[in-house]
C-alpha cells in the first residue's frame, strides 16, 4: 500500500548500509543540480557523470539494505526525514561555487575510493561485489576532481582564492567522514565493511600531495562537525530531500 | 595557405579570450575496439592534454564508444585550404581504372 513515510529497523548492517547508501544518494543529487548550469558544456557531461555514478551506488546499497529491512530502493530514498538520513555533513553541503564543488568532491573521493578499494574484500558478497563496481568508478572521480582543485588552486589569482575558500570552508567537515559507532564496529569486527578511521592516513597522504600542486595550504585540524550519521543535519539537507521526494510524498507510489 | 581546424568554434561569441587561451580546443580521436583504428570524433575544450582526455572521456564515451582514446591540439593540425579543392582533388575523378571494379572473377573463386 502507498505510503508516505516509512520507519526503518536499523539493525547494525541495515544502519551501515544506508550511512554509505545516503551518501552516495545525497552527493548525487548535489552534483545533479549542475545539471544545466555547469561552467562549460564539458563539466555539463562530466558532473551529471559522476551523480550517476553515485545513484547507481546508492540503488545498490538501497536494495540491499531493502531486501533486510523490507522497504523498496524508492521508499528508502524518498520517504524518509532528514533525521533518519545517515549521509556525512560533508556531502549535503551546498554547491556554492564550481571550486567548492570540486572541493567537495575531492574531500569525500579521498576517503571513499580507497573504502571501496578496501571492501572488496568483504566477508559478505554483495557488499563485495558492489565495492568492485563502485571502485573502478571513484577512481575516475578522484581523477577528475583532483585534477581541478590543481588547475584552481594553481591557476588564476582569482581560483585560487576561490579554491583556499573552498577548501578552508569544507575542512571541519571532514573529520566525521572517519567516524563509527558502537553498531558499525560489530560490522567492522565482522569483516563486513572497512573501519573509516583506519582510511585516514592514506586520505591525508592523498590530500596533502594534492594541496601541495595545487599551491593550496592545509587547514589545520581542529573541531569538526559531527552529526549526519545519527541523523543531525545541517538546514540544507531538509530543502535537498524536499525537493528529491516532494513528488512520492505529495502523490503516493507514484510511477511514470 | 592553410587553415587550421576548429578556428570557427574558437570564435565564440561568449568567451573569446577564455576559450582560446585559457582552453584551448582539442580534437579527439576514438578507438571503438582492438584492430581498428583512432576515428574522430569531434573536439573539446580543455587547460591541457590531462583535462582534454578527462574531458573527451566524459563527453565522447558515455555509451561504452571506446577503448583508447587519442587528443591532439587543435592548432597542431595542418589541414588543406578548401581553395585548393579543385587542384587537389579533381584529377583522380577521371582515374575510374583505380577502382577494382573492372577484375572479372572466376565463378570457380567463390567468395573472397
Amino acid at each position: 500500500m502507498a505510503t508516505t513515510s516509512i520507519a526503518v529497523t536499523e539493525t547494525p548492517l541495515v544502519l551501515t548500509l544506508l550511512r554509505r547508501a545516503d551518501d552516495a544518494l545525497v552527493l548525487g543529487h548535489r552534483l545533479s543540480e549542475w545539471t544545466g548550469h555547469a561552467p562549460t558544456l564539458e563539466e555539463e557531461l562530466a558532473l551529471p557523470n559522476i551523480a550517476l555514478d553515485l545513484i547507481g551506488q546508492a540503488r545498490a546499497l538501497y536494495q540491499y539494505a531493502g531486501e533486510l529491512s523490507g522497504h523498496d530502493e524508492d521508499q528508502l530514498a524518498y520517504l524518509r526525514d532528514a533525521a533518519a538520513y545517515r549521509n556525512c555533513l560533508l556531502v549535503e553541503q551546498p554547491n556554492g561555487d564550481f571550486a567548492r564543488t570540486i572541493a567537495r568532491q575531492m574531500l569525500y573521493t579521498a576517503f571513499i575510493d580507497p573504502f571501496w578499494r578496501a571492501a572488496t574484500a568483504s566477508t559478505d558478497a554483495t557488499i563485495a561485489a558492489i565495492a568492485g563496481k563502485a571502485e573502478k568508478e571513484t577512481a575516475y572521480h578522484l581523477r577528475h576532481a583532483g585534477e581541478w582543485l590543481v588547475r584552481l588552486g594553481d591557476g588564476t589569482e582569482e581560483s585560487h582564492r576561490r579554491a583556499q575558500d573552498a577548501v578552508d570552508w569544507l575542512w571541519p567537515y571532514t573529520g566525521e567522514l572517519f567516524e563509527s559507532d558502537a553498531a558499525e564496529q560489530q560490522m567492522i569486527a565482522a569483516g563486513v565493511l572497512p573501519d573509516p578511521a583506519t582510511l585516514r592516513d592514506a586520505w591525508d597522504r592523498t590530500m596533502e600531495a594534492l594541496l601541495t600542486r595545487a599551491t593550496l595550504h592545509r587547514p589545520s585540524d581542529g573541531w569538526a562537525q559531527t552529526g549526519g550519521r545519527r541523523g543531525v543535519h545541517s538546514e540544507h539537507l531538509g530543502t535537498l530531500l524536499a525537493e528529491m521526494q516532494i513528488l512520492q510524498r505529495t502523490y503516493p507510489g507514484a510511477r511514470w | 595557405m592553410t587553415t587550421k581546424p576548429g578556428t570557427q568554434q574558437d570564435t565564440q561569441k561568449d568567451a573569446p579570450s577564455a576559450s582560446k587561451t585559457v582552453t584551448p580546443l582539442w580534437e579527439v580521436f576514438i578507438r571503438a575496439r582492438d584492430g581498428l583504428a583512432h576515428r574522430h570524433v569531434g573536439s573539446v575544450h580543455a587547460a591541457d592534454a590531462t583535462m582534454a582526455l578527462s574531458a573527451a572521456r566524459d563527453v565522447y564515451t558515455r555509451r561504452g564508444e571506446g577503448l583508447s582514446i587519442w587528443v591532439v591540439p587543435s592548432a597542431a593540425i595542418t589541414a588543406s585550404d578548401p581553395a585548393d579543392k579543385a587542384m587537389l582533388f579533381e584529377p583522380t575523378g577521371s582515374k575510374i581504372y583505380r577502382h577494382p571494379t573492372f577484375y572479372e572473377v572466376p565463378d570457380e573463386v567463390g567468395h573472397i
